[in-house]
This record gives C-alpha cells, structure tokens and sequence, in this order.
C-alpha cells in the first residue's frame, strides 16, 4: 500500500472498489442478517451455499446481536436493504405488532401442518430450537456443577462466572437457582417482588460475572480460562467440543429453550426473493444439514426424522434434555422485556 | 486616506471622501461576499449533515408524539377535561372510534410502547382494548371499552392517558437526572432501581478526571524533557509520542488486551518478577480501562504542552538559580506558570475528548465503567428508547459544550490550530 | 549536560527524571510492538513465547471475504470524505482568515466542534435524522458523516497554515488582472498546500479510524475496517485481528513519515524566508 496522498490513486482505487460491488450486487440477491459466529457458519453451509448454488442469487451475509432498531428506522425510512432477518421470539411478536414484519404467507413457504406448532407465528416461521445451558470447563473445576444453584455456589465452585448481558434468562436462572420451580417462574417475574428477589439473588454473585453479548464469546471465556462456568446457547458449546475442546460440558438441568425465526421486514424490495429463501432453508434436507453443523433442533417435523441419530442426543428437543427444560415465555418477555432490560442495565452498571 | 484628503484642496475633499467613502465600503462589501461565498458551502454542509441532526436529537429528548399522534381526537378532549370525575360519552366515543381506526398498525404498537413505559401492564391493556373495537352494533362506546377491560371504568386510567397524550414532556430529561413525575404530576425523585445516571454523570466526570490526572502526571515530565533537549533529539522523541497518536484506537485496544489478559506478557512477567504467584485481573475491568483511556489520550496532551514549553526562554529560570533560588522552588515558581497554558489546555483537551468516550470502555470494561456514551449507545440500539437517548445525549452535550468555550477561551482560535498539529 | 555543582540530591532527580521519562517512552511503544510480532505466530494464540513463523493469518485477512470487503470498502469512504473535507475546508479557512463579521468567532466554534463533540452523539444523532430520507446504509450517508467529521482539520491546519501567508500577493495578483478564483488556484493553493495535505491526512486518520458512527450508519455492506476490527475484538482477539492491526500500523507509520517531511519542508521554506 501506498499511503502518499496523491488525489488520483485513492481515487481510482475507490472508483475499481466501487464498480466491483456494484457488479457484485446483482438484482435477485438478498441480504440475510443472523446472530453471527459458528450460527452464522452453519447457516452458510446449511442455506446459503446450497441456495447459491440451486437459484444462482447470491447472498450478502450480515450478523447482529438481535436489536431492533436499525430495523425500525429502515422500516420507517421505507428504505429497507436487510431482506431476511433471525429474530429471538419476543423481538418476533414485537415486530409483528409494531408493522416492522410482513405476515408471512405460508403457502409460499410450505404447509404449516410440517412445522412443530410453536414455530409457525403470524410473522415468522421457526428456525431451530435453541436452548440456554450452564456450561463449564472440567478443567477448572475440580466437581462437576449439576444445577443452577451450583452456578450461584461460589465457595464450591470457586471463580468467575460468565452471563448473557441482559435480563431475559439472567434473571429466570436466578429465581431457578433461589428455588422457584420453573412451572412458577414467569407468575413469580411478573411482580415486582419477584423481579426484587432475581435482582437479590444475583447480587450475591455480581463481582463474579463476566458479561458476554455475543454468543461466540461464551465458548470463548470457558476456553480462555476467564470464566469457569457460563450461561451458554448448547449449540456453541457442542461446535466447539467438536473442535477439540472437550474439556467443555454441558448441564442441561433447567435449561430455558425458544425459536429462532426468520422473518421479513417490511418494504423489502426483494420480498420474492426473500419467501424463496426461508421456503429454501426451511425445507427438511436443509435444516437437516444445518442440525448437523450445529445443534439446534428442526423446525420441520420431517427435517427431525432426518437427524443423524448420533447428533439427536445433542439437541434440546432429546427427550433427555427436555427434562426440567423450560420454555421461554415470549408473551411475558413482549410486555415486559424493555422495562425489564433498562432496569437490568441500571442494576449492572452500578 | 487622511494623507490623501489633507493633499487635496478643500472643496474637492468633502465630494471626494464621501464617494471614495461609498467606493471603499462597496469593496468592503464585495470582498466580504467573495470570502463569504468561500465560507459558506462548508457551513451549509455542517448544518447539513452536523447541526441538523444534533438540533433534531436535542430537541426529541423533549418530544412526546407517540399517544397524541395516535389518538388526537381523544387527546383533545382530554386536555379539557377535569380529571375528577369519569370523562363524559364524548370521550369515550373518541377513544372507542380511533382505537378502532389504528387497530393493527404501527401507530398503536407505537403508542402502546410508549404508555406501557410508564406503567408496565399498558401494552396488553391497549391492544387488547384495539382488538374489541369498533364497538359492535347497538353497544355504546363506553360499555364496549369497560365490557374490553373494566380499567376503562377507572378515571385513573384515563388521567394517565391524559398526562402522556400531552406534545412534550420532560419525563426523558428528568429521568436523566434521576427524577420522575409522580400520579399528581409533581416532580419526585425516581426508583432506586431507576435512579443510576447522576451516577452515570459522575462517573464520567470522575473517570475523566483520573484518566486526565493520570495523563498530566505522565506528560508534563516527557513535555519538559522534550523542550529542554536539543532539536535532534526533541524530534526522536516527538516519534515516539506520535506514531501511537497515529495508530487506530482499536489497534491499541487490542494490542492492550494481547498484554493485559490472564496469560498475557504483563501478567508473565509480573509472575516471572514475583510479584504475584497467580495471574491478575488486569482487563475487562477498571485497570485495563485507565491503562488504555491514558494511553490513547496522552498524546493529546503532551502535544500542547510541549509546543507552549518550547516557547519559554530558560534564561528566568537560570537568573532564578543564579541569584540563589533553589531548583525545585524556581521551577515552580518561575517555570511552572509559563507553562500553565499549555498544561491547561492539554487537561481540558484531554478531558473533553475523555467524556465522549465510548469504544474503549465497551470493549475493555465491565458494565461498572460504562460512561455516559454507553447509555445513549444502549438506549438507541437496545431498547429503541430514543427520547431517553435523546436526553442523555443533551446532558452530555450541554456539559461539553460549556467546557469547550472556557477552552477556546484559553487557548484562543490561534492554538486550536497549532494543537492539530 | 549536568554541572559539576550539583547536589546529590539534584543528581538523583536528574538520573530519576530521565528514568520516568524512558518509563512513559515504553508505555507509549509497548502496544503497537507487542502486537506486531504476534501475527506472524504459528499458531492461534496471542502468547510469547512465539511458536514459529507463519503468514496464514495474513493469508485469512486477505481471503475471507468480510475481511476484504470491509478493507474496500475502507478504501471507498475514507478517501472520499478526505477529499470532500479539504474541498469545503480549504475555502472555508481561506475565508475566516480574510474577512471580520459579527458572529465569525461563534461560526468558527461550530466548524470545528465536530473535533469535540461525543461521537455517540453524532453516530446517533445521524442515524435518526439519515434513516428517514434513506441514507442510513448507505455509502453516501457514511462518506458525508466521515467528511463532516474530518473537516475541523483542515480547516485548524488551513488556518495555521495562513497566519504566517503574506495576503499582499492575492492583493497584487487581483491588481494585476487574476480573477478570484485563478487567484486561489495559482497563489493561494499552492502556499498553503502543505497544510491542506496534512489537514487531509488528520481527516484521513480519523475517517479510516472511525468506528462509532459506523456501528450507527453503516449497513453490512458498508462495513469498514474498524467496524469489523471492533465486531472480532468483541467476539474473539484472534491472530488474524493482529495481522490487520500490524496492517493498520504500517499505515499510519507511512501517514507520520509523509507529515514530518512536510513539517520539515514547511519550516525550511519559512527558514528561507527569514
């Protein structure tokens, strides 16, 4: 590189940068945001690629952490360049009421009858299941934690402790680990004492916590030796067991599992394109592809037949894991998610 | 000019004064426009792209549209009304009409959003109440909306509807400095679980002052060293303070991290040394917060510091030494107060800088060191609170323009030049 | 260099000096040394002792496709807002220099206060007025921010420039028949032409640097270095990130040498002058 300003060079170069982008965006391709990382890697080899390969568009992957707002402001500018988006449930039903998601169309996609019930909602179609799980490194432990109590336990298990910054799951595993049972979590959430007594609950172990926003990061304290324990979606923690990191595992005791979504945003102009993915990635041999990339569990009842039988223990809907295992309350999380996430922030940052 | 007249006979002078006067003015003016047309594509791009947007944040961290754009029939005849007993049939018929009207779209979620802030539990209760309308026939509004939910029956969910279908409010703002309106409307101070950005504000200013602090402690002795050394030598070290003031933040942030983390090279050789048998925290906390914040921001103060020390004659300081003051005492004394200026305008330079900070703590902090800017960045993107965003941004903005005009007071036009370079 | 009366107590202060001083050298050059070395290690780790020699985290930079992008894309935004910001900087520091109006100190403050004021807001403040007319995610919407943001120095760097620039030849130029703008271009410009180019090279700087108002403006297709450099650092300090810092070093190592020769130069000239 060159760095003397001469005015034409950065010119020219930007001039042959901007052609080549230009020439690489052609009309049927599309823009398909998700949650980054070994998710993102799955879906490339599960969706993209061989969409790619089968209609010839391309596709201009992007990642984000699921917040909405540059969502909203595309949506309100009528100014939408983000075709097809991963979206966590609450966010999903949001959007939905909000205006920021089309109602999807099923029979463009496939007949609802295929998917598990749950994933089939008014704006989106369902994914994978995924599922939050304490994870540890065996290494650093000298027992094996069993229980969420175990993670608050600090003279057991002694050292850092990594959580999902934000309160959606944080402040359920505090109540799971105060004793609640999980059947009565979200009736105990709903009131401010509840919400008082998760807030206490992880008081006692706040100098303890490293914060993780990406879903990446989580494998990556473990790993690292920052952390001991973590809170972790199960499918990162498998990818990188696979990856020679067997000194990670998992507890699935209580662990909370939800959907994934895609969903389109409103005044794409590429909304044919869009429907052609999700029917695309939401075809059985395809989600098979991706639960064997990572484990998260189908959403097509026939991709679920096709699983290797190898990978269905792995995944959160083995009947093994779903023992204890709670759902995620998406209507608790609509009504009282943003009030519940400023308060968590409040309460971190002091 | 007065030359001229006093060479020129009488009689000619008062004519010609007065038209070379009007001939003078006139270039005058032309000149101020030429120039003026040189200034003025660059300030109609910054209000552009600069002003604008900046006046636009400000002024919605006192905007209220969401529940009066939703509803402003409704609205209207709120405001009239007395709020001690139920609104009368008019109003009810409002609301039941435009609940109706905006079932299902943006605008209601919107709405919803908003008066659900206020009071969890108003979302549900304004889109279940949306789902029930138009009143079917025959039914009255009023007995449709309390048959949707019986809270309709209570004034007092129509006095909260009152005081939020209101244009502007100062809820943002006050809820910045930790204070809220209570059910009579009268200012009070907010939640413990709400009331964290005085905090916040403190943190900011006390963060910048350490790392300033920290900052002035390092460089005045490396500022001093450098103007006292011949200029081949002044110029190496120059070099070295300026190829990091060169290189991106983010390589040093990283670079930071590569050092500071568990098994990093700090860490190492601190345990090599002995002086600690097991790793330290030095990252992802306070520590590694200070140590990057002073290391991005040492050259801004060095910089001004130096090129005002580099002005300062050494012959007071050697008359001081000569007639027998001793060193510390004429350094202080003599030196000390010519180079005030600089060392003022590095402080407030850096401290300035310091409170916008906003990258560095997000990828080398904990949430206990998030500053100001975190929570503008938290309440745009996370919680699509943009009034809240909005007024932090305000109280951020006002506090740095107040500390910018005492340091251009400083320093004058002429050394915010000279400190670019 | 210290006199043979000192005290001890002097001589300690003088070696202790030197010492504090040699200390804040190191902490100013440790970083960007450490990291160097480290993307040429063998293997994934970011630790001494080094493991072997190896260019494949170079190689990742330049085949991974978000990486490449994000390094074109760097290479469209930032040079454009640097030319932008010295066409409308240079004029506008021209002018201030000549001309005295009420209100021209208050102006000033506003052309360059995009140098003080938190980017947060800006990025924000940006983002909510661009979303709505669609120049949110897009390339003009980022050039324009960047270039806003780049102005301030050219215009402190224009202006220092001016104050040592002998008005008297625009004069003579305009007496001897030049129309204004032929006068900017063959006498103005060219004198202040060192100050223009290092007024760009800080614009420069700060737009290839930038990354707050790219989290806020930039669509994934816009994404630039920093912003992908920001989104690796939060996820996972890998090698290849040390790879595009050692990058990003030699970048601005190139941006210093070409600034401190023309510093040079510009003093020689104004040596000669004297």
């Amino acid at each position: 590189m060159h760095r003397i300003p001469s005015k034409v060079r950065p010119l020219a170069v930007a001039g042959a940068a901007a052609m080549s982008l230009l020439a690489g965006t052609a009309h049927a391709d599309i823009t398909v945001i998700s949650f980054g990382g070994t998710n993102q890697k799955a879906q490339v080899k599960a969706f993209y690629e061989p969409y790619t390969k089968a209609t010839g568009s391309k596709i201009i992957q992007g990642e984000y952490n699921g917040e909405q707002a540059k969502i909203k402001a595309m949506v309100g500018a009528k100014n939408v360049s983000w075709d097809v988006v991963e979206v966590e449930s609450p966010e999903l039903v949001r959007g939905c009421e909000e205006g920021l998601y089309e109602k999807l169309d099923f029979a463009r996609i496939g007949p609802k009858a295929d998917f598990i019930p749950a994933a089939v909602t008014e704006c989106g179609v369902g994914i994978f299941v995924w599922s939050t799980v304490l994870a540890y490194n065996s290494d650093a432990l000298k027992a094996a934690p069993t229980s969420w109590a175990d993670f608050w336990d600090l003279k057991k298990f002694p050292g850092k402790r990594g959580m999902r910054k934000g309160a959606k799951f944080t402040l359920e595993f505090a109540l799971i680990a105060d004793g609640v049972k999980p059947e009565n979590v979200y009736k105990e959430l709903a009131t401010k004492a509840g919400v008082d007594r998760a807030f206490k609950k992880l008081d006692q172990i706040k100098p303890h916590i490293r914060w993780w926003e990406a879903g990446a990061q989580a494998p990556q304290l473990l790993a690292a030796g920052d952390v001991v324990m973590t809170s972790a979606f199960n499918g990162r923690i498998a990818t990188a067991q696979k990856e020679g990191k067997k000194n990670l595992k998992m507890v699935w005791t209580n662990n909370i599992y939800d959907f994934d979504s895609w969903a389109i945003p409103v005044g794409t102009p590429k909304k044919d394109e869009a429907y052609k993915f999700i029917a695309f990635a939401s075809k059985p041999e395809n989600q098979k592809v991706f639960a064997g990339e990572i484990p998260y569990g189908p959403t097509n009842l026939k991709g679920t037949a096709l699983v290797d039988k190898a990978i269905v223990p792995e995944l959160p809907t083995a009947p093994q894991n779903m023992k204890g295992a709670f759902a995620s309350n998406t209507q608790f999380w609509v009504e009282h998610g943003e009030d519940l996430e400023q308060r968590f922030n409040a309460w971190a940052a002091k | 000019m007065s030359k001229l007249s006093a060479t020129m006979p009488a009689a000619l002078a008062s004519e010609n004064t007065v038209s070379l006067k009007r001939q003078l003015g006139r270039a005058e003016r032309m000149k101020k426009l030429k120039y003026g047309a040189l200034i003025a594509p660059l300030a109609i791009f910054l209000l552009l792209t600069f002003v604008w947007p900046i006046s636009a944040l400000l002024k919605r961290s006192v905007d209220n549209p969401e529940v009066i754009g939703a509803l402003p029939a409704t609205s209207a005849l709120l405001s009239d009304w007395n709020g001690e007993n139920a609104p009368d049939a008019l109003v009810f018929a409002a609301f039941a009409r435009e609940m109706g009207e905006i079932k299902g779209t943006p605008v209601l979620a919107g709405a919803a959003k908003r008066l659900n802030m206020e009071q969890p539990g108003f979302r549900s209760l304004m889109m279940k109440t949306a789902r029930a309308m138009p009143p079917a026939e025959g039914v009255s509004p009023r007995d449709a909306l309390i048959e949707a939910d019986e809270r309709w029956a209570d004034p007092a969910t129509w006095r909260f509807l009152a005081r939020n279908a209101t244009p502007y409010t100062g809820r943002y703002l006050l809820a910045s400095v930790d204070r809220t309106y209570d059910e009579q409307g009268q200012i009070v101070r907010a939640g413990d679980d709400q009331a964290i950005y005085v905090d916040v504000l403190k943190r900011t200013f006390g963060m910048s002052a350490i790392v300033t602090a920290f900052c002035l402690l390092l460089g005045f002795p490396l500022a001093y060293l450098m103007a006292t050394q011949p200029p081949k030598i002044a110029n190496t070290l120059m070099i070295f303070v300026l190829l990091p003031f060169w290189t991106s933040v983010l390589v040093r942030v990283a670079a930071w991290i590569v050092l500071l983390q568990t098994q990093g090279l700090v860490n190492q050789a601190l345990m090599a040394l002995g002086v600690t048998d097991h790793p330290l925290q030095l990252v992802f906390n306070s520590t590694g917060v200070y140590i990057a914040m002073v290391h991005i921001l040492l050259p801004f103060m060095i910089l001004p510091m130096y090129s005002v020390m580099k002005g300062i004659s050494p012959t007071y300081m050697r008359a001081a030494l000569s007639l027998g003051c001793p060193p510390f005492k004429s350094f202080w004394k003599i030196y000390f107060p010519q180079a005030l200026p600089g060392v003022s305008a590095g402080a407030l330079l850096v401290f300035i800088l310091c409170m916008g900070y906003y990258i560095t703590p997000a990828l080398l902090g904990s949430p206990k060191e998030q500053m100001a800017s975190y929570f503008v960045a938290f309440y745009t993107n996370q919680t699509i609170n943009w009034g809240m965003a909005a007024a932090l941004s305000a109280i951020l903005f006002v506090a740095t323009l107040i500390l910018y005009m005492v340091y251009t007071r400083l320093t004058g036009q002429q050394d915010a030049a000279s400190k670019a370079r | 260099m210290i006199p043979a009366y000192a005290t001890p107590l002097e001589r300690v202060w003088y070696y202790a000096f030197r010492v504090l001083c040699g200390l804040v050298l190191v902490f100013l050059m440790l970083p960007i040394l450490v990291i160097a070395p480290l993307s040429f290690n063998a293997d994934s780790f970011l630790l001494y002792p080094m493991s072997g020699f190896s260019l494949r985290w170079y190689e990742e930079f330049l085949t991974s496709a978000a990486w490449r992008q994000s390094f074109m894309n760097s290479l469209i935004v930032s040079p454009i807002a640097t030319l932008l910001a010295m066409a409308l900087g240079t004029p506008a520091a021209v002018g201030l220099a000549r001309i005295d109006f009420p209100g021209k100190a208050l102006l000033t403050a506003i052309l360059i206060s995009p140098m003080v004021v938190p980017v947060v807001i800006v990025g924000v403040a940006t983002y909510l007025v661009f979303a709505p007319i669609g120049l949110s995610g897009s390339y003009i919407g980022l050039i324009l921010v960047h270039a806003a943001l780049g102005v301030p120095f050219v215009v402190t760097t224009v202006t220092a420039t001016l104050q040592g620039f002998d008005f008297n030849l625009v004069r003579a130029a305009s007496s001897l028949g030049a129309n204004p703008l032929t006068t900017f271009f063959k006498v103005t410009l060219p004198i202040v032409a060192p100050g223009v180019i290092s007024g760009g090279l800080f614009a420069f700087g700060t737009s290839f640097d930038e990354v707050v108002v790219t989290l806020f403006l930039a669509g994934p297709e816009q994404s630039t270095l920093p912003r992908q450099m920001f989104a690796g650092i939060r996820e996972n300090i890998s090698p290849t990130i040390a790879a595009v810092a050692t990058i990003m070093t030699v970048l601005s190592t190139l941006m210093l040498i070409t600034l401190e020769g023309l510093r040079r130069r510009g003093e020689r000239m104004r040596g000669e002058g004297k």
